[in-house]
């Protein structure tokens, strides 16, 4: 019994639930960055009237782990001329960022009174952008130290993309914490879990609803004046976050870094074996951590109309955590049916479009946002 | 003469992209669903699926050698076809019929006949030249081997491939 007791006290209590969940969120995110491969080619077959992997296992569902054995057992060649140091670094900073972003995203509502977040940081949103940036090191750093022109090539289009668009994805955001009042994301899902999502207000808590059905629990389903006003300016952020984070995870149409029909690969061109690998995997896992990024802050987390939170009982937490890994799913599938739509764009357009658009674009929400709360509140 | 191309004026909306990129989201989950609903056409699965039962009679695989209704060899090891043999792919080593045979009066036969996979390219002219109808391109097309001795078709391989050919030929028969 003593060792229960310990294993009780708040700090340790902390202590193994945060290891358990760390572990478990780098095993589910491990595992869907490589079912994101799995799904980018079969997605990309099933567009193009293909029929994609189907010889590992029923439906290519083992192609991503013959894949993992294959960059294990390759050779791990390093060329002559690259600066080794910054040459052997690079792929873990392309792939740690996006796995520590995930740190701070809540998965789930709460599992036995243990809340589903891993570091329920109060900057929250502001921890995101400081180390989903960082990413972009690892890119320029592997461009650079290749000694190569087409990774060198590829690092600079990097770095100019992350200027352009960074501004963009963060200004984006700021009419959601004018709203919510908050950075903290567990604080800005629960508000859209008593208001509305933010791109779906379709309920809400307290009056002044221009068209309402109260339900016998007391939630009234509709529209309120206030959130349908603040409907644009969310859809304006949302609209612009979404096309930033595209560019942002060097996804079609602005995978100019890559761009292996100009740049024979960019800036992963000298790598091969697992560093490859590091990269490749980075970028699904930033992939999905967008993702999460996206449904926390506009598609209202892990919540959904009338499903209780976990407080209810295990089971409404676990559907919960389902919730949110489906809505990742979705968005993951959005990335991918771009990535097989359009074209990539051109740089000059690339930076134009992140410059002359976006940003304004983002700048002016922020404005109208604040018109709409002055109006309100007046 | 030079042809003028008038550039269409694109309106507002046209310009901004969003149309077009609407349009293109939907052509290519349109292409997604008929496929996940079986409803796209693809092409065949090779390994599992052969188009066998399809191909016609003329069709060109692998040459083999050919055995007549008596299970007498037909190849008299004239090396016609291993002179006519565009890439060199045929080997022949003549031999005598001893007396006691049953065939004696044919006189030669191959003491080891070789195809050297690798270098035929099915081009049907030892089929054309057999004086003796003894060689024949069947519809063998998938021949493959982890090693270059592999691919060399011998005798025991090419008659097994080949197998018995009744026909034209009679001229070896006893009782003429």
């Amino acid at each position: 019994m003593m060792s229960l007791d310990l294993f009780l006290q708040p700090e340790i209590f902390l202590v193994w639930t945060s290891v358990l969940k760390t572990l478990a969120i780098l095993v589910v995110t491990l595992t869907l960055v490589a079912y994101s491969v799995w799904a980018e080619r079969k997605v990309s077959a099933f567009i193009q009237d293909r029929v994609g992997p189907n010889r590992v296992g029923w439906a290519g569902l083992i192609q991503p782990i013959a894949d993992g054995v294959k960059l294990l057992l390759k050779e791990n060649f390093v060329p002559a001329g690259v600066n080794k140091f910054y040459f052997s670094i690079a792929p873990s900073l392309a792939m740690i960022p996006s796995l520590l972003v995930l740190a701070v995203l809540p998965f789930g509502s709460s599992l036995f009174g243990v809340p589903m977040v891993i570091a329920d940081l109060q900057v929250g949103i502001l921890w995101v952008f400081a180390v989903s940036s960082l990413g972009v090191y690892g890119i320029v750093l592997a461009g650079w130290a290749s000694n190569s022109k087409y990774p060198f090539l590829g690092g600079i289009r990097s770095s100019s993309q992350m200027i352009s668009y960074e501004l963009s994805l963060g200004l984006s955001v700021i009419p959601v914490f004018m709203v919510t009042g908050t950075l903290n994301l567990s604080e800005i899902v629960q508000y859209q879990v008593e208001n509305g999502w933010m791109i779906f207000p379709a309920w809400f808590q307290s009056g002044g609803g221009l068209l309402e059905i109260t339900t016998d629990s007391g939630a009234m389903f509709g529209l309120s004046l206030e959130r349908t006003l603040l409907w644009i300016p969310m859809m304006i952020s949302f609209v612009v976050f979404m096309i930033a984070m595209f560019a942002e995870t060097n996804r079609v149409p602005f995978d100019l870094p890559e761009a292996e029909q100009e740049l024979v690969g960019g800036y992963h061109t000298e790598y091969s074996s697992m560093r490859f690998a590091l990269f490749f995997l980075g970028e699904y896992a930033a992939m999905i951590a967008g993702a999460g990024v996206v449904v926390t802050l506009f598609l209202g987390g892990w919540s959904l109309p009338f499903i209780p939170d976990g407080s209810q009982g295990w089971f409404w937490g676990l559907v919960n955590i389902g919730t949110f890994f489906a809505k990742v799913a979705a968005i993951i599938f959005f990335f991918l049916w771009v990535r097989w739509t359009l074209p990539r764009f051109r740089f000059d357009q690339l930076m134009k479009l992140g410059w002359y658009v976006f940003f304004e674009v983002a700048l002016i929400n922020i404005f109208i946002t604040a018109g709409i709360l002055a109006y309100l509140q007046s | 003469m030079a042809t003028v191309v008038s550039r269409p004026k694109l309106s507002l909306l046209e310009r901004s992209y969003f149309p077009a990129l609407l349009g293109g989201l939907f052509i290519t989950i349109k292409h997604f669903t008929n496929m996940v609903f079986g409803k796209t056409k693809v092409t065949m699965q090779y390994p599992e699926q052969k188009w066998d039962s399809a191909m016609p009679d003329w069709y060109r695989g692998a040459p083999t050698l050919v055995t007549d209704e008596h299970g007498r060899e037909r190849c008299v090891a004239c090396q016609l076809c291993e002179f006519i043999c565009p890439p060199r792919a045929i080997t022949i080593k003549p031999g005598e019929l001893p007396a006691d045979n049953k065939w004696a009066k044919v006189e030669k036969y191959p003491k080891k006949f070789d195809i050297d996979m690798i270098r035929c390219i099915y081009c049907g002219l030892c089929e054309e030249v057999c004086p003796e109808q003894a060689i024949f391109l069947r519809k063998d097309y998938s021949i493959t081997g982890l090693s270059r001795s592999e691919m060399v078709h011998d005798k025991a391989k090419l008659y097994e491939l080949g197998g018995i050919r009744t026909g034209l030929v009679h001229k070896w028969n006893e009782k003429k």
